[in-house]
């Protein structure tokens, strides 16, 4: 009889792209509402996004199984943040809750590629960008997830700020306004949908500004 | 109740059956400031009176939210109290986790009273020295709980606790059974006019009071000072006007009402334990 090896797993990958953008006094975080497993659709209707506090929302991508798990340790100890100090976790605060969370699974983690946008205590955009592990920085954009090699080099190309070696001298990136992060958002996937076969089906977007929070829905292809 | 030979330990009974370290938890209760809760099919209200030690410290927090849908009000040991709230909160989060849905407050009060019982049977323990009035809403409707130090609780559908609460009591006793009806004002108003009771005389205002309610499609939050200033001025029930259906004698004793903003009408409503 042949050599058996074992080959179960505990993780999956329900496949799927975040993408989160901080502009001057606004948030955009979207991500795409496909889940599927192997080369199979699961569904087409099923949320990565969740708001965690009343300025920070999370995208993530990778198992969803460990995702939502993720999400309801997270959502519990916001609630005993609140007791205790009688009011809601700031962004910066939430992104090293998620990230301290994350690194506690070190040695059994949880395969979840999260980006983390909001709103900072000075009322800038923010978005922080993690690994499975928790190891994160604060960025003006970042992506995750299956599409996240297609769309990150993109992004680099319309938002990156030029070197500061550069002579003459450059501004910083042009701050782009609300509507156009979100159309660049919504292009983003639509070329990513176009590549990758575990993004499509319908994009989620959500907008977190000073007034509050609007969510929109983008169709797309659903091949 | 006075000092006997029954009364040094918790796990000590005394010859009539007794536990007196129990009962003398019992009497920190009545020692604390007033705190009263009423239950309508809709919305339960907790209120209380702040009291301060002085001039130059602030008020006890009295009231605590425990869930959207459950708070609770204590008198008594307020730091007994605090550390009740913090395993009620806990608790509801860990059932939240678990269940993803809200834990029934009937399930919280007795796993709060079993919490109690422990320490009325340990020889290394003291009965919690504080009264809790637990309310909230679930899926089978409002729900008002008393939890005492002994272990026991009981469902009301209004009650009151602390120094002079049977003011309060009287007065929710020839109510009560308005409140299930009660739309959300009328059984805020009564807590107000209940609350006032144990006032014996002195002015009620917002500053010492704090009034909670939780609700139906309301989730649980203390009332601010400018809202349930706005009601007692409404209610006029500052002390100078007795409740609607009350024959209170005219009173002309002394009254501070010189000068109020909010003066109310002229005649004066007697505390019922002043006749």
């Amino acid at each position: 009889m042949p050599i058996q090896q074992a080959n179960w797993s505990p993780y999956d990958n329900n496949g799927g792209t975040c993408v989160a953008i901080a502009g001057a006094d606004y948030c955009v975080i979207a991500a795409d509402t496909r889940m599927s497993t192997g080369y199979n659709i699961l569904t087409r209707d099923y949320s990565k996004i969740i708001q965690l506090a009343d300025k920070s929302v999370m995208a993530s991508s990778g198992f969803q199984a460990d995702v939502r798990a993720l999400q309801k340790v997270l959502e519990a100890r916001h609630l005993v943040y609140q007791h205790q100090h009688n009011k809601q976790m700031s962004c910066p605060a939430m992104a090293q809750l998620l990230s301290n969370t994350l690194y506690y699974k070190r040695f059994f983690p949880y395969y979840s590629f999260n980006v983390l946008g909001g709103l900072d205590s000075e009322g800038k955009g923010c978005v922080f960008t993690y690994d499975a592990v928790g190891s994160y920085e604060r960025v003006g954009y970042s992506s995750q997830g299956s599409g996240s090699t297609l769309i990150m080099p993109f992004l680099d190309n319309q938002l990156k700020s030029p070197s500061p070696l550069l002579l003459p001298a450059k501004d910083a990136v042009t701050p782009l306004s609300e509507s156009e992060a979100a159309d660049l958002v919504k292009t983003c996937f639509a070329s990513a949908t176009e590549r990758d076969i575990y993004t499509g089906d319908k994009l989620e977007i959500l907008v977190l500004n000073a007034e509050g929070i609007r969510r929109e829905y983008m169709e797309l292809r659903k091949d | 109740m006075f000092r006997n030979q029954y009364d040094t330990d918790v796990t000590t009974w005394s010859p009539a059956g007794r536990l007196f370290q129990v009962e003398y938890a019992m009497e920190a209760v009545k020692q604390g400031s007033a705190a009263i809760g009423l239950r309508s099919k809709t919305h339960v209200v907790l209120a209380s009176v702040n009291k301060a030690n002085s001039e130059l410290s602030s008020h006890q927090k009295k009231i605590f939210k425990v869930d959207d849908h459950i708070g609770v009000a204590i008198a008594g040991l307020t730091a007994d109290g605090r550390v009740l709230s913090r395993y009620m909160r806990s608790e509801c989060i860990n059932y939240s986790y678990s269940y993803e849905s809200k834990l029934p407050v009937g399930r919280l009060v007795v796993q709060l009273a079993d919490k109690a019982q422990v320490c009325t049977q340990r020889s290394w323990k003291r009965p919690y020295g504080v009264g809790l009035l637990v309310g909230g809403l679930d899926e089978s409707g409002a729900h008002l709980y008393y939890n005492c130090p002994s272990g026991n609780y009981f469902e009301y559908q209004a009650f009151a606790m602390g120094s002079r609460s049977q003011a309060a009591k009287t007065y929710m006793e020839r109510k009560f059974e308005t409140f299930t009806e009660s739309s959300r004002e009328n059984l805020i108003k009564d807590a107000l006019f209940a609350l006032r009771e144990t006032l014996q005389g002195e002015k009620l205002t917002s500053s010492i009071c704090t009034v909670a309610v939780v609700g139906v499609d309301e989730s649980f939050h203390i009332l601010d000072k400018e809202t349930v200033q706005a009601l007692i001025n409404e209610f006029e029930i500052a002390g100078e006007e007795a409740p609607a259906n009350e024959a209170a004698p005219q009173d002309q004793g002394g009254d501070a009402q010189a000068g109020a903003a909010d003066q109310g009408p002229t005649d004066q409503g007697v505390a019922p334990m002043d006749i």
